[in-house]
């Protein structure tokens, strides 16, 4: 017979919470700031058709790092919320502070109800307008969700890319020194990334309804020169 | 409103119409059937050297009653396509709203674009789906088009009230004042219309149903309204500017005017 055992649950948070930070260490990371014309997003991503960045609404960027089925789930959810929500009411009142506050409150719920926690950590931004200010919420794998000023630093080593980009880090830069800047912090001291190891998007608007737009590397490329 | 997540052997995938089903949001059938309810009329469709051309009236009749004046009958459906409805204006409108909904929502999901003959095969179901309604008197008859990026061509469709869906080699018409508008096209009709053309025509056509079908408004000059015209290329979807709609009613009118209001035996 098999002894029942006890652990104390402080034990248990402390061992999930590792868990998930482990495998999102592992992941590459990702850099959302803002800038002159909106909100950019880039990360570091070598495969050109499995997004860490994807589009949520006419407004709303999703990014997110750590464990790719789980983070895409996540993201379809999305989809499927802010899709849902603006076909029963209307295109203006899908908003990011909810589907943050809903993705939190999953993450939050997995993290202490299920056998293993999400291993991702993720990323709702939103445009603003005349009305509103921009926002880029950032949630953690265990539902803390934080409202960030003016940029976020996702993923592998975020503390150290943290650092390296919140050491001339402006809001109102012009769109070549904001990504510059981003993939200098990303790339580190010692690594120069280029476009093929980069995927860079958008949230600027141009007048037309859906602001969301990839950048290819050949629009990153010019961007990146001195 | 919950996160709409799903176990992989339940999951909708990119089909929003589904989810929607699912997630119980849909709205109530409605079961009004003999109200005088506002219907919509004339709009055509025609290809010309670098898509589509797609115009219709602005007017929607309840009976003998004019309901609307500024109803828009043609939509973009995604950037490469639109649509245009006849037909019931309260079922018509709805479905093109989630017809809009469903194709962005797939491109999100799934990260591309369905193609052209997927749009319209989606837009088939939807009219076969309200086949049910459509036998209590709310038909809609939509017309579909696009530019198909894979062909490089402008394609155009038509349904008709069971979700049959045809393609259009040249152009096609739908809606009470659809006949007048056809034969005028079919008049007028060449291969490769320059878009300059393929735009005269297609007014042309709409001016030529409104003069014989009164469900079908024409150029209203007192308040403004023009019928829509809009292009698919291979730039994309482009409404036309209200101004230059009218300065080509306006230039119709005037010639009409001075021949007696006959055409001439010409297309003019």
């Amino acid at each position: 017979m098999t002894m029942p055992y006890y652990v104390a649950p402080e034990q248990v948070m402390k061992d999930r919470a590792e868990y998930a930070q482990k495998g999102i260490a592992r992941g590459r990371a990702l850099i959302a700031t803002m800038y002159a014309g909106g909100i950019l997003l880039v990360a570091e991503n070598p495969s050109a058709t499995l997004h860490k960045i994807s589009e949520i609404y006419d407004r709303i960027a999703f990014a997110g790092v750590g464990k790719f089925n789980e983070y895409d789930t996540l993201r379809v959810a999305g989809v499927r919320h802010a899709d849902t929500k603006g076909y029963a009411f209307s295109r203006e009142d899908v908003d990011a502070r909810s589907l943050a506050n809903l993705y939190a409150q999953y993450l939050g719920q997995v993290f202490t109800h299920e056998m293993k926690p999400m291993e991702v950590e993720i990323l709702v931004a939103e445009l603003g307008d005349a009305t509103k200010a921009p926002q880029i919420f950032r949630i953690a794998y265990e539902g803390t969700i934080t409202d960030e000023v003016g940029f976020a630093v996702l993923g592998g080593d975020a503390e150290a890319i943290r650092t390296r980009f919140a050491n001339g880090a402006m809001t109102d830069w012009a769109l070549n020194d904001a990504v510059r800047h981003a993939v200098a912090a990303l790339g580190g001291p010692d690594r120069r990334l280029n476009a093929g190891d980069l995927e860079v998007a958008l949230l600027a608007d141009t007048g037309a309804r859906r602001t969301f737009r990839r950048l290819e590397d050949d629009e990153v490329t010019p961007l990146l020169a001195n | 409103m919950a996160l709409p997540l799903f176990d992989p052997s339940t999951d909708p995938g990119p089909d929003f119409a589904a989810l929607v089903q699912r997630t119980g949001a849909a709205l109530p059938a409605m079961s009004d059937a003999g109200l005088n309810l506002a219907h919509a009329t004339t709009v055509v469709a025609l290809r010309y050297a670098d898509g589509v051309v797609m115009a219709g009236d602005r007017r929607a009749t309840a009976g003998n009653f004019i309901a609307h004046r500024a109803m828009e009958k043609v939509f973009p459906a995604d950037r490469f396509s639109a649509v245009a409805i006849s037909g019931s204006a309260a079922v018509s409108t709805e479905m093109v709203r989630l017809f809009q909904v469903q194709l962005e929502h797939y491109e999100k999901v799934e990260g591309v674009v369905l193609s052209l003959e997927g749009k319209a095969n989606q837009l088939a179901q939807m009219v076969r789906g309200n086949l049910g309604m459509a036998m209590q008197g709310f038909v809609v008859i939509p017309l579909f088009c696009g530019y198909d990026l894979s062909r490089r061509t402008g394609r155009i469709f038509d349904y008709d009230a069971a979700g049959g869906r045809y393609e259009e080699t040249d152009f096609q018409t739908t809606g009470s004042g659809g006949t007048f508008a056809r034969t005028t096209i079919r008049l007028g009709y060449r291969d490769n219309l320059p878009l300059d053309d393929a735009v005269e025509l297609a007014i042309l056509s709409l001016y030529e149903a409104a003069d014989a079908d009164s469900a079908t408004g024409g150029p209203d000059s007192v308040r403004g309204i023009y019928p829509a015209v809009a292009t698919v290329s291979a730039q994309g979807y482009a409404r036309l500017p209200d101004e230059e709609v009218a300065r080509r009613f306006d230039a119709i009118i005037e010639r009409r005017r001075g021949s007696n209001g006959n055409a001439e035996g010409t297309l003019r």
